[in-house]
């Protein structure tokens, strides 16, 4: 069994940038154990100073919060896409650099929503 | 000049330079924007203010913009009524309306909070800007992103209000409707910020975007004298806007601009998506998530952002949260107009209808000064009094055919006088 998780951008720095693993966690409490083996910067960050998971780290399971579902009782099923998002808001680090690409480097803008766009 | 303001983490107080960027990467926690009190005590004075622009942008000094900024929409500025007729309806004495049904340019109080992210958004050099919204919002953007010539992507609820989805597609907006609920969209909205480079108001500008609520705060305080009410009653669908206006007046009183004072906060929701009230209510000190349904859609948000900062606002206030059916929202609606002439859409229906029931309960005193905040006109959701209103037959353009619909007139309500009569221990719905 496998689930897809899709990491938010405010974790990267803790992931060596990765932004997805696969898992074959059966249920939450699984798969918080497997992101903390895997990445052992992210532990302290992910949980207080009590141990419990931040409350602003929300868990969806295909398009739904884990929490309509079960919560920590909800069991994974096979091919389904966990996505983990702090606080329903996000953002990007700042990306100063690529807002200098030299002229006619890049042909795209930000509208076109191309993933590598650096002209906006 | 360096900017006198910053970045920092709600949770960890961790701080960052200035960008377009709403979470701590230490704690995961939102960031808000903290601005230099000092830095501010010259020129954010009661004189200066008063030289300033009729807009919310007399506070600039105390918004996230640079000094120098020029803003080219005059958004804010409401009139703060005092509202005797619905004190008189309600058990109150001393009640005021903050009436942002009137804000410019797109009649809610979402036109503040974006003014001050698309300034922000063209600070961080971005084309493309957008939001996740229940309507209002999306007015604000489209209509403001217009004027600077920005391009737009703006995602709402499919279902969404006739009335402002056509208020959105006016201004030539991009608007993406989304088969699901606003919670939905919101995490849709988390997900693209991240992929593409676009300022997203309410998720990457959102520590901005919710500066500009500090304005209604600091209006309030100014039309009352430079003093601060008792209690204020606002309505709650992220909860951003009750922390704001509360950060708002701590920041008069620590420049020494009102005297200081507890200002009581009552949130005000809809029962049928409720998380923040319900919050208050239990004592929780966590936001359990809830399926909106309701007629309030632009309070519709069952997993809100700020839920935990806006009860943890309200309980340490000493104030209170109360949550409303739609049968009362929508009499609350019929009420404030007939009594005040403010028509307002179904938010401030339930914020009427909660400062009504704050009175009722009594946990307002009659004579205390109260401010209760509407923050949306009732031209966008009039689809909430379909059937509310029959249209009379035509009379034809004869004196003699009006003077027999005037006395027909007087016959009926003399005959509905009698069947009020007629009804023993019966309870007027409003």
């Amino acid at each position: 069994m496998s689930v897809r998780v899709l990491l938010p951008n405010a974790f990267q720095k803790h992931t060596d940038g990765a932004r997805e693993i696969q898992s074959s966690a059966h249920n939450l409490p699984e798969l918080l154990s497997e992101i903390e083996t895997s990445f052992p910067a992210l532990k302290t960050h992910l949980r207080d100073e009590q141990g419990q998971v931040r409350r602003f780290i929300n868990f969806y399971v295909n398009e739904e919060d884990i929490r309509f579902l079960g919560n920590e009782k909800y069991s994974f099923k096979d091919g389904d896409e966990v996505l983990v998002i702090p606080s329903i808001a996000g953002g990007c680090p700042p990306r100063v650099e690529t807002r200098s690409a030299p002229a006619g480097q890049c042909r795209c803008c930000s509208y076109c929503g191309q993933e590598e766009c650096c002209c906006y | 000049m360096a900017l006198a303001y910053e970045l920092r983490c709600r949770e960890c107080g961790k701080t960052y330079p200035n960008a377009p960027l709403s979470i701590c990467d230490e704690c995961f926690s939102p960031l808000e924007v903290q601005c230099d009190l000092e830095a501010a005590r010259g020129s954010f004075t009661r004189e200066k203010i008063a030289q300033g622009p009729d807009s919310m942008w007399r506070y600039k000094a105390l918004l996230p913009v640079p000094e120098d900024y020029v803003a080219p929409t005059p958004a804010g500025w409401t009139p703060l009524l005092r509202a005797p007729r619905l004190a008189a309806r309600i058990g109150a004495t001393n009640l005021y309306v903050k009436n942002d049904a009137v804000c410019l340019p797109t009649l809610s109080f979402k036109d503040r909070v974006v003014s001050v992210a698309l300034a922000n958004a063209q600070i961080f050099g971005f084309d493309t800007v957008g939001c996740s919204s229940t309507g209002n919002l999306a007015n604000a953007v489209a209509a403001q992103a217009a004027r600077l010539g920005l391009k737009t992507y703006i995602l709402v609820p499919a279902d969404l209000e006739p009335a402002k989805i056509l208020n959105t597609q006016v201004y030539g907006a991009r608007l993406v409707r989304i088969d699901g609920n606003y919670d939905h969209v919101n995490r849709l909205c988390s997900q693209i910020a991240e992929r593409y480079s676009w300022g997203f108001v309410n998720v990457n500008l959102r520590p901005y975007y919710a500066e500009g609520s500090k304005t209604v705060g600091f209006e309030i305080a100014e039309q009352l004298g430079w003093k601060l009410p008792d209690n204020v009653v606002v309505p709650m669908a992220g909860g951003s806007l009750i922390t704001k206006i509360r950060k708002a007046f701590k920041e008069l009183i620590a420049l020494g601009l009102v005297e200081e004072k507890e200002v009581r906060f009552f949130g005000a929701q809809a029962t049928g998506c409720s998380p923040i009230s319900t919050a208050v209510k239990t004592g929780a000190d966590h936001i359990e998530p809830q399926r909106p349904s309701t007629i309030a859609r632009s309070l519709a948000i069952g997993n809100p952002a700020d839920g935990v900062y806006a009860a943890r606002a309200i309980r340490e206030s000493g104030g209170w949260a109360e949550d409303v059916s739609d049968v009362e929202i929508v009499s609350a609606i019929q009420e404030l107009a007939e009594t005040e002439g403010v028509f307002t859409e179904t938010a401030g229906g339930v914020t009427t209808a909660v400062t009504a029931r704050l009175y009722a309960h009594g946990r307002i005193r009659p004579d205390e000064l109260t401010v209760t905040c509407i923050t949306g006109n009732g031209l966008k959701t009039t689809d909430a009094l379909t059937g509310a209103y029959e249209l009379e037959r035509p009379v034809r353009p004869r004196l003699a055919d009006f003077e027999t619909y005037i006395e027909q007139q007087i016959e009926d309500r003399e005959d509905n006088r009698f069947e009020e009569r007629e009804v023993v221990g019966g309870a007027s719905v409003r």
